[in-house]
């Protein structure tokens, strides 16, 4: 891409003929709002608080789930890389539980532990465990052989073995892991509130739709948009920024 | 993935103790009874949901939502992205927008679908189409946008206009982009269909499962469940076969 100026044109265009169409046509739309309108109501949400607090438990879930799921997938993903029986003995297990829509298990959550961050975490968790699982799992698997000969001949102890070897070898293929689970956390993380736990931004743009608050919903789909993108693109900055100083492949 | 009978024994011994597991769980009592239904009264709650409720009728719901979303998600992906992909102009005015839209997720769009349509089974198929037409849109225009310049050049030269270009060179090209975009978009289906059938109260196995969370029935909460990875497992097998079918020259 030589020149950049035309990325923006299109959103320009949209937004303006959404202001102009809002301003007249559709004035009295419980759907639509002028963004203009829209970035007062975001304002309004910054200045009482509302949007860092939701902001902040949606975050705050996925982090948390992320972590948990992700240290699971990394654990299980390690042992059945670097162990072929086991890993071709919980083949079928895991083949039968992976399809599971992460969805499904919102009802389920919200029966053990109502509603609240456990609930969340818990989806988010089971959601970002398989990724985590299978690219840690390949990941091992392309250890070159002779590093694991070199870890057994000098007969380092399984916490060494992993720590020494196998965690440098396989680090920037985890951490497109991360990249991924990053985008899934954040996903699911939004679709429980919407779907079902009363707090955060899901939950904020549900009720501000189910209020009739065109702008105010705009402004919190907006704003979801904009942390997806910005976390992401910082996600996926820090996986290439560490495959180039690691100098593997980007 | 070699799966010789050893293996396979053990695949289906670990199975069968995970459901072992299970079995002690659920009637020694180390779950609430409330959460963790018993293996038998699951399945017994699968078999009644088939034969006497209204199992069958949701899965099939579920099931024609998830089709018909991914369906009209993938031409209308493969459609625009092969028009957008095709031309260096488009994508250099829509892709950024685009890839804007990439990480939204689709349930965020439910709301305003809500707003719009109303709740309405139309509302949540157009949520599915739409939010599960941007991996297979991306991927398509990604397949485009990889295309060699030498390829171009022989298209000019064979003097092929551009809808022969693209129907002859471009989309098999792609092919495998669109394929991994289309599975992803699968997967997405089902999610969006689930999701819009809790809230938009639609028929289906989302709002059967909700209802029996809501009421406290387990049994029946776990049938749904096992059920929506049953359509997980299948809709991911089946494509999978049609891709090593459909790309068997790759592996040449």
């Amino acid at each position: 891409m030589t020149d950049r100026w035309q990325g923006p044109v299109l959103p320009t265009v949209l937004l303006a003929g959404l202001e102009v169409f809002a301003r007249t046509a559709g004035q009295h739309s419980d759907a639509l709002a002028p963004p203009s309108a829209a970035l007062r109501a975001l304002m309004g949400a910054v200045a009482d608080g509302s949007l860092l607090a939701a902001t902040g438990f949606t975050l705050g879930s996925a982090a948390l789930g992320l972590l948990v799921g992700g240290l699971a997938g990394l654990a299980l993903g390690t042992v059945l890389g670097l162990w072929r029986q086991a890993a071709s003995v919980s083949f079928l297990t895991i083949e039968v539980l992976r399809p599971i829509p992460s969805v499904a298990l919102i009802p389920l959550a919200m029966l053990i532990f109502g509603f609240g961050v456990t609930m969340e975490t818990s989806v988010v968790a089971f959601a970002t465990v398989w990724p985590v699982l299978v690219l840690a799992q390949a990941a091992v698997r392309q250890i070159e052989p002779r590093l694991l000969e070199v870890s057994a001949a000098l007969q380092l102890k399984p916490r060494d073995r992993f720590l020494k070897i196998v965690l440098p070898a396989v680090l920037p293929r985890l951490f497109v892991a991360l990249r991924l689970g990053v985008a899934i956390a954040l996903m699911v993380a939004v679709t429980v509130e919407i779907a079902a736990n009363p707090y955060g931004i899901g939950y904020a743009l549900m009720l501000s739709q189910q209020s009739l608050n065109p702008a105010l919903m705009l402004a919190w789909l907006l704003w979801i948009g904009a942390l997806g993108l910005g976390i992401n693109a910082a996600a996926g900055a820090l996986q290439q920024g560490l495959a180039r100083r690691m100098g593997a492949w980007p | 993935m070699k799966l010789d009978l050893r293996h396979t024994a053990g695949s289906v011994a670990l199975l069968a103790a995970m459901l072992g597991l299970w079995w002690l769980a659920s009637h020694l009592g180390w779950m609430n009874r409330a959460f963790l239904p018993t293996p038998e009264a699951a399945f017994g709650a699968l078999g009644d949901g088939f034969t006497g409720g209204s199992l069958g009728s949701d899965t099939l719901a579920t099931v024609g939502r998830m089709l018909l979303g991914w369906g009209l998600a993938s031409l209308c992906g493969v459609v625009l992205g092969a028009l957008i992909g095709s031309s260096e102009a488009a994508r250099r005015w829509l892709q950024p927008t685009l890839e804007f839209m990439r990480p939204l997720p689709a349930s965020a769009l439910m709301p305003l679908a809500i707003a719009l349509f109303g709740l309405s089974a139309g509302m949540v198929l157009a949520v599915v189409a739409f939010g599960a037409m941007w991996p297979v849109l991306l991927a398509t225009v990604h397949g485009f946008g990889a295309l060699h310049g030498r390829l171009r050049e022989v298209g000019r030269a064979l003097q092929l206009s551009r809808r022969a270009f693209v129907a002859q060179v471009g989309l098999p090209h792609a092919m495998p982009d669109i394929l991994a975009g289309m599975r992803l978009s699968m997967t997405i289906s089902l999610i969006v269909s689930v999701v819009g059938e809790m809230l938009a109260s639609q028929p289906g196995l989302g709002q059967a499962i909700l209802l029996a969370a809501r009421s406290y029935q387990a049994s029946e909460l776990f049938a749904g469940v096992m059920l929506l990875g049953g359509i997980g497992f299948a809709s991911n097998a089946a494509l999978a076969a049609a891709e090593a079918h459909l790309l068997r020259w790759q592996r040449r």
